[in-house]
């Protein structure tokens, strides 16, 4: 009997109900973890018994199986899931494979993601859209770098629900003990990640324990199987998009005079015809006339609707722009601090320039680096570079105002990427974060380079340097308007008054003291920032570091 | 609040890319197979796009092979749509009498389809082509980006593909690269009909069950739709009640024996099935890893 044939003659279970195409019933989570620690099988196992696999795929998997199987006689599940040529050739997974599958209760898409160092960037990729992830430890090894490496990862991504598969139990004898030691191992590492909840689960993907079925041979553990917990758990609402309305344009929908929409998708909150928004960068307010979609207007629109709003003034609004809620707070800036996942092979150097895309914006950024988080005790060091999948603690200056803000608040208008402006690679994924920069405690180093006493100093000099790229630009129209101004002042006191005393001090003022003054009032407002941002900083909750 | 279900999610998703698409790409165009993804896709793009019309031409790669109501129903939703329809035949190929029975499967999808889809897009000099594939279809196609980064010589590089975190697509290219955009990615065969059955979308009759003459060759359901199929010694032209579950070149399409000649029967149909879906197409199976090949060569 051919391996196919005997999977086959497993009971048949009724067909799971469809996708569901109704309610919240979807969950989207990732497979992590070090490489050979089973991802591929648990994935191919999890297809497997949604009955997912069809007959078809599983005689073309036996054929497989027989050529590269890692499995013996087996069929080996891993290859249902490694598609490309060279993942089986060499037994492990590169790329992201995205997966569906659906039991009774839920559907669910699931990101695999690779074990091997090389390929943590899309082992990120795939954490940036999950709401949960399971990090599988081999139950021989125990935590790992890598394990260390992606729950700090998946952490920093806003992932707040994490399960801890403890896979090939059945090598250690099913024993308690292992699997109580490597829970507290992760918990212990754990602690300080800010997750929501960590859910332990000892398995065996090979053999299917605990996977789709609660096993019998670990009759010492009372807790769901896999299955279950996702068929189960509560996403909490900290995923959620934020309340705030805020619609990033994409495309300005303009086929004839009479009408000019501005499309996209509702990045949060809620929106309604009569609502009083503003555009950023510009500032300029106006009202919502209409929601258009082709199936008609609609009443509102919310989070994740792809939809053209009209407005009821003729603004200027283009692709890159943001409009919100009038008074919602959010500004457009021209430099912040945040994270960086460094993912190209050649490294990064201080102060590079790249295109940054942030929502629908697009703008030249420089990327100062301050610090890189080591991976093993989580701490933020000094550096000035950074390596393939290194996380930086960076400032960048933008050439033009985009509005964003904090990820932890906002995953859409706080997330961007960094493309090569040569190849046209993507070589980082960063998020907005105005606590990062202060976080290089103790980094003398940068303090020494940035001329200053303390981290603080650097990063005022790395959020100046955005302001003053600005400043000088203009500085020829400033000197000549300041010149212009200072003699028509000096013609007009000269002429009204006719004392050259008095033409000479309003002339000086008017061109000398008072752009002085300005400079000092933004300077103290700048101050006043800063002051904000090392506050927001001490008051950032444990995600991340 | 409104909560969004899974195919409003599914939907939104594949607007979005649509429209980033032709707000980064100076000259892209849809590629239209007829089947029921591509009237997914059609259906898709004209709502991103409304009041406007569709801002793109629609191309289809004719193989001069396909099935014959395939061909009526493309000419006349371009008629009902008004679309700008580009239709596109490799007459090298024909020229060198390269046909599916001659020349073999491998051959003739290489000439009539990689090829032609390639000269097409050099000839109009399209940077961004839409294709209805979607990520559960084949083990290669579950490692494909959305935005698909192409060379100038069309080819793909599955192992150096570039990281799409979030919703950020990176569209920089260089000049003479171009992308393949595949809206929708992240749905399945189940969520298509569904979508297909709740927007009232029209697809070819193909798909639903008739009596149709078969021929079984190679242990597939082969319709004989035009005398260009010769019979070899023994066949014999049976009707049967059969529907196809994808569309392709009708000697290249596997027919299945069905009943099922509803929108619900089909959808029923489906989810009962212990086959998958590309399963009637030949040549998916012309080696392990061979879609992986064509899609490195250029193909969908």
């Amino acid at each position: 009997m051919s391996p196919a044939v005997a999977l086959r003659a497993v009971p048949d279970i009724p067909a799971p109900e469809p996708i569901a195409s109704k309610g919240p019933a979807l969950l989207r989570f990732i497979t992590c973890g070090s490489v050979d620690d089973g991802k591929s099988t648990l994935i191919g196992r999890m297809l497997y018994e949604a009955q997912l696999v069809h007959d078809d795929l599983l005689d073309a998997l036996a054929r497989d199986s027989r050529k590269f199987g890692t499995q013996g006689d087996k069929l080996d599940l891993a290859l249902l899931v490694d598609g490309l040529s060279a993942e089986r050739e060499q037994g492990i997974t590169i790329d992201v494979a995205y997966r569906y599958f659906a039991t009774p209760r839920r559907s669910f898409i699931v990101a695999d993601t690779p074990g091997h160092d090389q390929y943590t960037r899309n082992m990120a990729t795939g954490a940036s859209t999950a709401d949960l992830a399971v990090i599988l430890v081999d139950a021989r090894k125990g935590v790992l770098p890598q394990t260390r490496r992606h729950s700090f990862i998946v952490s920093m991504l806003g992932v707040r629900h994490i399960v801890v598969a403890v896979n090939k139990m059945d090598l250690v004898g099913y024993q308690q003990a292992v699997f109580d030691g490597i829970v507290a191992q992760y918990r212990e590492m754990a602690a300080r990640l800010g997750f929501d909840a960590v859910t332990p689960i000892p398995i065996s993907a090979l053999e299917g324990e605990n996977v789709a079925r609660r096993s019998t041979a670990m009759p010492w553990y009372a807790g769901p199987s896999l299955f279950e917990h996702l068929e189960t758990v509560e996403i909490s609402a900290s995923a959620a998009p934020g309340v705030r309305f805020r619609f990033p344009v994409q495309w300005v929908n303009r086929p004839n005079l009479d009408f000019r929409g501005f499309s996209g998708t509702v990045a949060g909150g809620v929106i309604r015809p009569g609502d009083e928004i503003a555009a950023l960068p510009s500032g300029r307010p106006s009202r919502v006339r209409r929601i258009v979609t082709q199936g008609g207007d609609l009443d509102e629109a919310v989070a994740g609707q792809a939809v053209t709003l009209t407005l009821d003034d003729e603004i200027d609004v283009s692709r890159g722009d943001v409009i919100v809620a009038v008074g919602d707070g959010l500004t457009a800036r021209k430099a912040f601090a945040g994270r960086l996942l460094w993912m190209s092979e050649r490294s990064l150097g201080n102060g590079e320039e790249f295109q940054l895309r942030l929502a629908s914006a697009t703008a030249a950024a420089r990327v100062s680096v301050l610090g890189a988080v080591d991976i093993h005790s989580f701490e933020p060091a000094a550096a000035d570079g950074l390596g393939m999948n290194e996380i930086g603690l960076v400032t960048v200056a933008l050439d033009r105002p985009v509005a964003l803000t904090d990820y932890r608040g906002d995953r859409e208008l706080g997330a961007f990427i960094l493309v090569d402006r040569v190849t046209g690679d993507t070589v980082a994924l960063g998020l907005v974060d105005a606590g990062a920069a202060s976080l290089v405690r103790g980094a003398d180093a940068v303090a020494r380079r940035a001329g200053g006493t303390g981290p603080a100093a650097a990063v005022r000099r790395h959020l100046a340097e955005g302001l003053v790229a600005g400043w000088r630009a203009g500085l020829i129209e400033e000197a000549s308007w300041r010149l212009l101004s200072g003699l028509g002042m000096a013609a007009l006191t000269q002429a009204v008054l006719g004392d050259w005393r008095l033409t000479i001090a309003a002339g000086l003022l008017e061109a000398l003291l008072r752009p002085a003054l300005r400079f000092a009032h933004r300077k103290g407002w700048r101050a006043l920032e800063q002051r904000r941002l090392a506050r927001a900083a001490y008051d950032a909750d444990g995600s991340g570091i | 609040m409104i909560q969004l279900t899974h195919l409003e999610k599914l939907e939104a998703e594949a607007i979005h890319i649509i429209r980033e698409t032709v707000a980064t790409c100076d000259n892209p165009v849809m590629l239209y197979s007829i089947g029921k993804d591509s009237a997914v896709l059609l259906h898709l793009a004209l709502k991103a796009f409304y009041p406007g019309p569709l801002p793109f031409p629609v191309l289809h790669v004719d193989t001069t092979w396909k099935f014959r109501e395939m061909i009526a129903f493309r000419d006349q939703r371009a008629k009902e749509l008004g679309l700008d329809l580009i239709v596109h035949v490799n007459q090298e190929g024909v020229r060198a009498g390269v046909n599916p029975f001659v020349s073999g499967s491998r051959v003739h999808t290489d000439v009539m389809k990689t090829q032609a889809l390639r000269q097409a897009l050099d000839m109009h000099k399209f940077d961004a082509a839409f294709g209805g594939a979607r990520r559960d279809e084949e083990k290669s196609r579950a490692k494909e980006r959305v935005f698909s980064l192409r060379t100038a010589e069309h080819r793909w590089d599955p192992k150096s593909q570039r990281p799409e975190p979030w919703r950020l697509y990176n569209t920089r290219k260089r000049p003479g690269e171009s992308f393949r955009v595949f809206p929708l990615s992240n749905w399945t065969e189940a969520d298509v009909w569904d979508y297909v059955a709740r927007e009232n979308i029209p697809v070819v009759p193909l798909y639903f069950a008739a009596p149709r003459p078969v021929v079984v060759r190679d242990g597939a359901l082969i319709m004989r739709d035009d005398d260009r199929m010769a019979l070899r010694p023994g066949e014999v032209v049976e009707t049967r009640m059969v529907r196809f579950r994808t569309l392709g070149c009708y000697p290249l399409t596997g027919a299945v024996e069905s009943t099922a000649a509803t929108l619900p029967e089909i959808i029923a149909e489906m989810r009962g099935s212990r086959s998958s879906e590309r399963q009637g197409r030949i040549i998916d199976h012309d080696g392990a890893g061979s879609m992986e090949q064509k899609k490195q060569e250029g193909y969908f």
